[in-house]
């Protein structure tokens, strides 16, 4: 297949499946781009969830653009971002311009609770997906379990206290470690 | 001049929305009032319908606004803003990475990020698996319908790779969802 259309038609589905943010799709897109077409290696998917969530947007279309660029240069990215915009709105217009009362069909309301419930258990199969991959070290263990902590216990008390913030101190207790330490030795090397 | 307008507002919100929707909705909710867009309880509407139909929220939200307010023009209008800055910052942050991945301080840092983002998903999957079975964010109003949902879906996605040998699919475990739900929540 063109690969122009591929694109279009993985992300495509991929928008056509994404509820409820951002962190549901990273399962998505390590199921369709990572294990079945294989456009994109498990490591450069977490270089571009680092990058989405480093860098302002929705994180689908962040992820879209990368993979995209990546197969097919900017017409790529244009498309891949494409494929992902196009399902929702079109879902959405629909909506607005004929359902007034979208939220109180029983059918619907009903479909969405389950669907909520699925969203979590997707969000916690790519946390275990990248766990599994994930460096057998202490340092990244440890932070790792650090943030795992931080982030249950500002969800659970509704802490206003953001990601962006978690991240920060992750970035400046690791670059504090290099400086002091030097780079970690390499022998290791991540597990595949 | 509604078009600028609905232009301008969702670029701001494009360009300055870090970590997802859920984190944006107080950028969405002051770019849409300060505008007189929506009334409050109109734009508490909206986020729920975004959240309930396919897609990134905030591609959702600018749709809906601007399709309330100018039309399809002003729908695709506002959905083209929100996503240009993103799409415009990876292109860029593409284009500088190839050097900038090797940088030994940039190693540095992903070193630390990579293990901290793991850590917040994980965590975001267990608190909302357990919210949405046993509701401590609502004061335990727990669920027998939701619990055995619950329990069904990730025995689905958790248990059953072991027997068969093959992962089910996001999506498949979406529309089983989807069906479940309207079955358990049904009767």
């Amino acid at each position: 297949m063109n690969i122009y259309l591929d694109l279009f038609l993985t992300f495509a589905q991929i928008g056509l499946f994404t509820f409820g943010g951002g962190y549901a799709m990273i399962s998505l897109i390590e199921n369709s781009c990572v294990e079945k077409k294989q456009w994109i290696t498990h490591d450069e998917m977490m270089n571009v969830t680092v990058i989405a969530e480093s860098t302002p947007g929705p994180i689908a279309i962040n992820c879209a653009t990368f993979v995209g660029y990546k197969k097919a240069g900017f017409l790529g990215a244009v498309i891949a971002t494409l494929g992902i915009v196009v399902p929702s709105f079109a879902v959405i217009y629909l909506i607005s311009m004929f359902l007034d009362n979208f939220l109180e069909i029983k059918l619907i309301a009903n479909a969405f609770k389950g669907i909520k419930i699925a969203v979590g258990i997707l969000i916690l199969d790519a946390g275990i997906t990248m766990v599994k991959k994930m460096q057998k070290k202490v340092l990244p263990r440890a932070i790792m379990v650090c943030s795992f902590i931080a982030m249950l216990a500002i969800n659970i008390f509704a802490w206003n206290f953001s990601t962006i913030s978690l991240m920060l101190i992750a970035t400046v207790i690791s670059l504090a470690i290099f400086i002091v330490k030097g780079a970690p030795e390499q022998k290791g090397g991540a597990k595949k | 001049m509604i078009h600028l307008d609905l232009f301008l507002g969702f670029l701001r919100v494009g360009l300055f929305a870090f970590g997802g929707a859920y984190g944006a909705i107080p950028l969405i909710r002051d770019v849409v009032l300060s505008y007189g867009w929506l009334s409050d309880e109109a734009l508490i509407y909206m986020i729920a319908v975004s959240e309930s139909t396919p897609g990134p929220i905030m591609v959702n939200l600018a749709t809906y606004v601007g399709s309330s307010q100018a039309g399809f023009v002003g729908a695709v209008i506002a959905t083209l803003a929100v996503v240009l800055p993103s799409f415009i910052i990876i292109l860029l942050v593409m284009i500088a990475l190839k050097n900038l991945l090797k940088n030994k301080y940039m190693q540095a840092i992903l070193r630390g990020l990579k293990p901290c983002i793991i850590g917040i998903i994980l965590a975001t999957g267990v608190f909302m698996m357990l919210n949405n079975a046993v509701g401590f964010a609502e004061n335990f109003a727990y669920n027998v319908r939701s619990i055995v949902l619950t329990i069904i879906l990730a025995t689905v996605m958790f248990a059953l790779p072991f027997l068969l040998k093959k992962k089910v699919s996001p999506i498949m475990l979406i529309v089983i969802s989807a069906v479940c739900g309207i079955v358990i929540y049904g009767i």
